[in-house]
């Protein structure tokens, strides 16, 4: 990234940085890839990363513009995606042009950034159609083949197939494996303890993927079967595993990257050629594929049948539809609740077998709604992993910039999380992060001072705890320095007494706007976005963040998200007449309690909970409700906790439990401190929710 | 395997039928050469062979090529009914069915064959 092109505008520079970064990382994925075709032992792994970068890339450069890099990535993806699906060999000539391309690539971005984008058109075009010849046909949209074709499998087969056997065909396929088919011949008396044998014999070095019985030419007596295999064992080892008198075997297709020399051999003297002496009834026989058994060897590769039949399992869909799939299951929820109701009053109003029925049915159907919900909410949800990419990318650029060696480790790449939360994350994670290596690791002359390795350790875990998802953010540096903290607090006026603040309050102080303990904003950190950004941004996801720092051996911030927004178990409470919600994932008990058990605390009202002081908060007070009544004598402390924090929330009445879906008040009220949204109760009542981590934030910071 | 003796009490209790159980695709194969078939009901998912390729041998097989097929299934595995479909099964339930259900199957294809 230079600076010396005044006329670009941040984004831009920001953009031209990322490529650079991708492009350079698809680089050294490039070379790996080239080395493993020469060992011909193919990472799938590997191959999908590249296509994955070649994806971003393209999409990127899309938005901002750059047609060039758009169109040569948007080509490349093309090739890698043919690949990736094992529609195209990789051989020597691919990769030519593929590390051609990146170069092209690479330089492409590098004179961007300098200014000057000019001359690169022809080369650009040059490397499209050397990829378009690679792709056997110059048209952009190349018909998709299935990559089950290069199989050649029947008709009747591919047809018998389930989904699922087909899920494991491809995932076999894309692992590389050799795909046999062993069709055997057997008596229809003893057929399925002869099976047996060989299905047990093929298990010992590989995986039935389906077992089609086909007709036999003696159909009387005889049965065929016709079992599609996965194996690692080539050809002479697995025939050798699967010895049996009535078996015929034949390699649909080798792995990947199939040895060379042997690889011509086999098919011309070692494999037989199954269904041919059964021509007569050729035309019956499901499994009749001698010819295109043997076509799709690796050179026909190239020129992959067309078919219609889609490729992926995966469906892309606007997360919009799933709300609105979300909101619709929220709305039978509640249906069902009411109708329960019904089938409730129905049963004590005057017991009858009809009421008794009723309410069975309601109950298959609370079932059903659950798995529903429960799948809804499934298709919501990614794994933290992908953030973690995203991530690492930000480590390098800025610790490159800063001139420190930062190690960024990853736990629990697999934690799920709504989609929706994962993308609001981002940003706060994002800034959390920077932070961690602006301030908190030091120079790599400091740590060795300090005893230190000179690389920086930023750690980044998440778990599920509860119905939350944590995600830690810890870094091994220099911990925050209280004492200064608690200054720049006094200074900023934000405390009279820097003595009577506690070590864990003073860091609370980091989260306040306008708050800063660098002297000098840096170029990172200091883009104007404080941490009190960050503490919005995650408490506008229904998270919450914690600090916990020790000096000299670093600092840990801890994120608590729920694990999706869309529908919420809730505690429905009443307090001087009116109804509200709490989420239930935040209430960690209910206490009864009368007068005598309040006590005054620093003209605050609290009370005993076993050992601990725990806090309360009126809610009238906090809402500012007026009593038509007096207080009940006995009344509740609904506690409540997120992350390290408890405050025990007074109201009058537990009404019970309910599902409910949030609704937004609109940006009108967006901004209305506790309150989360709204919901609809089912009996045609629509109550207020509670935020819970925005009623904690707001009565810690004004009690203190 | 609970599926199977409800649908066998509820065909029973449709009428005069004899009904003979297989608890897998190859006790089905097993079966068929030494039975008289009129109707055959398959799930989808069984360990062994799967209803499809069940359906497929039927299908192919000129012994068997005529007797209509009926996949039993979950909801859910709308693909796989699909393929069932075209491989010749001549109709589908699904899981839970009601024993009407049953009855229409039973009307349709052995119509002329009841009590």
């Amino acid at each position: 990234m230079t600076d010396n092109n005044p006329l670009m505008n941040k984004s831009v520079r920001d953009f031209l940085a990322e490529a650079e970064e991708i492009v350079e990382h698809l680089g050294s994925e490039l070379a790996d890839l080239a080395d493993s075709a020469d060992s011909g032992d193919i990472n799938p792994d590997l191959l999908n990363s590249i296509f994955r970068g070649a994806h971003s890339l393209k999409g990127l450069a899309g938005m901002f513009g750059f047609t060039g890099i758009s169109e040569l990535s948007h080509n490349m993806e093309n090739l890698l995606d043919w690949l990736r699906l094992g529609k195209l060999k990789l051989d020597t000539a691919v990769i030519a042009v593929l590390l051609e391309s990146h170069d092209v690539l690479l330089s492409l971005v590098r004179s961007l950034s300098e200014g000057d984008a000019g001359g690169y058109d022809g080369k650009v075009a040059a490397c499209v159609s050397r990829i378009n010849a690679c792709l056997g046909k110059p048209s952009l949209d190349a018909p998709q083949a299935s990559p089950l074709d290069v199989l050649g499998l029947s008709e009747q087969v591919l047809k018998s197939l389930t989904e699922y056997e087909e899920h494991r065909l491809l995932e076999n396929l894309s692992r590389g494996k050799n795909i046999y088919s062993v069709h055997a011949t057997l008596d229809l008396a003893t057929f399925d303890q002869e099976l047996a044998r060989i299905s047990d014999a093929i298990k010992t070095c590989g995986e039935i993927i389906s077992t089609l019985p086909s007709m036999s030419s003696n159909l009387e007596t005889n049965i065929d079967f016709d079992i599609l295999a996965g194996s690692d064992l080539a050809f002479e080892e697995f025939s050798q595993a699967t010895r049996h008198d009535n078996v015929t075997l034949t390699l649909l297709r080798g792995g990947t990257q199939p040895p060379a020399p042997p690889a011509p051999a086999v098919p011309d003297t070692a494999r037989p050629v199954p269904e041919s002496p059964e021509s007569p009834e050729s035309a019956e026989t499901p499994a009749p594929p001698a010819v295109q058994a043997t076509a799709p060897d690796s050179s026909a590769a190239g020129t992959p049948l067309p078919s219609a039949k889609s490729i992926s399992r995966t469906v892309r869909v606007d997360i919009g539809k799933l709300d609105e799939l979300m909101n619709i299951v929220g709305e039978l929820v509640l249906a069902h609740s009411s109708i329960a109701a019904l089938a409730e009053r129905l049963r004590r109003d005057r017991f009858s077998q009809l009421a008794v029925e009723l309410g069975k049915s309601a109950k298959v159907l609370e079932r059903k709604l659950t798995d529903l919900q429960k799948g809804v909410m499934d298709i919501r949800m990614i794994p933290v992993g992908q953030l973690y990419e995203k991530m690492s990318r930000i480590v390098r650029t800025i610790s490159r910039e800063q001139g420190k060696k930062v190690e960024l480790l990853f736990y629990g790449a697999d934690t799920e999380l709504d989609k929706l939360i994962v993308e609001d994350i981002s940003d706060p994670m994002m800034h959390i992060i920077r932070n961690a290596i602006d301030h908190g690791i030091e120079s790599p002359e400091k740590r060795l001072a300090a005893g230190k390795n000179e690389k920086g350790v930023i750690k980044i875990s998440s778990y599920q705890k509860g119905n939350h998802v944590v995600i830690e953010v810890e870094d091994d540096g220099g911990g925050i320095d209280v004492e200064k903290v608690k200054a720049r607090a006094f200074q900023k006026g934000f405390v009279q007494d820097p003595n009577a603040v506690s070590d864990k309050e003073a860091l609370e102080f980091i989260f306040l706007p306008g708050f800063s303990t660098t002297d000098q904003v840096s170029e990172v950190s200091g883009r104007g976005v404080g941490m009190d950004v960050v503490r919005n941004n995650i408490a506008a996801i229904s998270g919450m963040v914690d600090i916990e720092t020790t000096p000299g051996l670093g600092t840990r911030f801890i994120i608590t998200l729920p694990i999706t927004l869309a529908i919420i178990k809730s505690l429905i409470i009443s307090c001087a007449g009116r109804t509200y919600a709490l989420p239930v994932t935040s209430v960690l008990e209910s206490l009864i309690l009368t007068g005598a058990d309040l006590k005054t605390v620093e003209r605050r009202e609290v009370t005993q909970l076993r050992e601990t002081t725990l806090p309360l908060l009126r809610l009238e007070e906090f809402l500012c409700l007026n009593r038509p009544t007096e207080r009940p004598a006995e009344f509740y402390a609904v506690v409540v906790g997120v992350a390290e924090k408890r405050l025990g929330i007074v109201v009058d009445e537990l009404l019970g439990q309910q599902d409910i879906v949030i609704k937004s008040l609109g940006e009108g009220l967006r901004r209305f401190p506790g309150i989360a949204g709204a919901a609809d109760l089912g009996d045609q009542r629509t109550i207020l929710v509670l935020d819970v981590g925005g009623i904690i934030n707001d009565t810690m910071r004004s009690g203190s | 395997m609970a599926l199977r003796a409800m649908l066998v009490s509820i065909v029973e209790s449709l009428g005069d039928f004899r009904i003979v159980e297989a608890a897998n695709g190859f006790e089905a194969l097993r079966l068929l050469p030494r039975e008289r078939v009129d109707l055959i009901f398959t799930d989808i998912n069984m360990p062994d062979i799967n209803g499809l390729e069940l359906i497929s041998y039927l299908r192919n097989n000129p012994n068997y090529q005529s007797i209509p097929v009926v996949i039993i299934s979950t909801e859910g595995s709308q693909s796989d009914i699909e393929k069932g479909r075209m491989l010749g099964a001549n109709d589908y339930i699904v899981k839970p069915f009601e024993s009407s259900d049953l009855e229409n199957i039973i009307a349709k294809y052995l119509g002329d064959r009841q009590g």
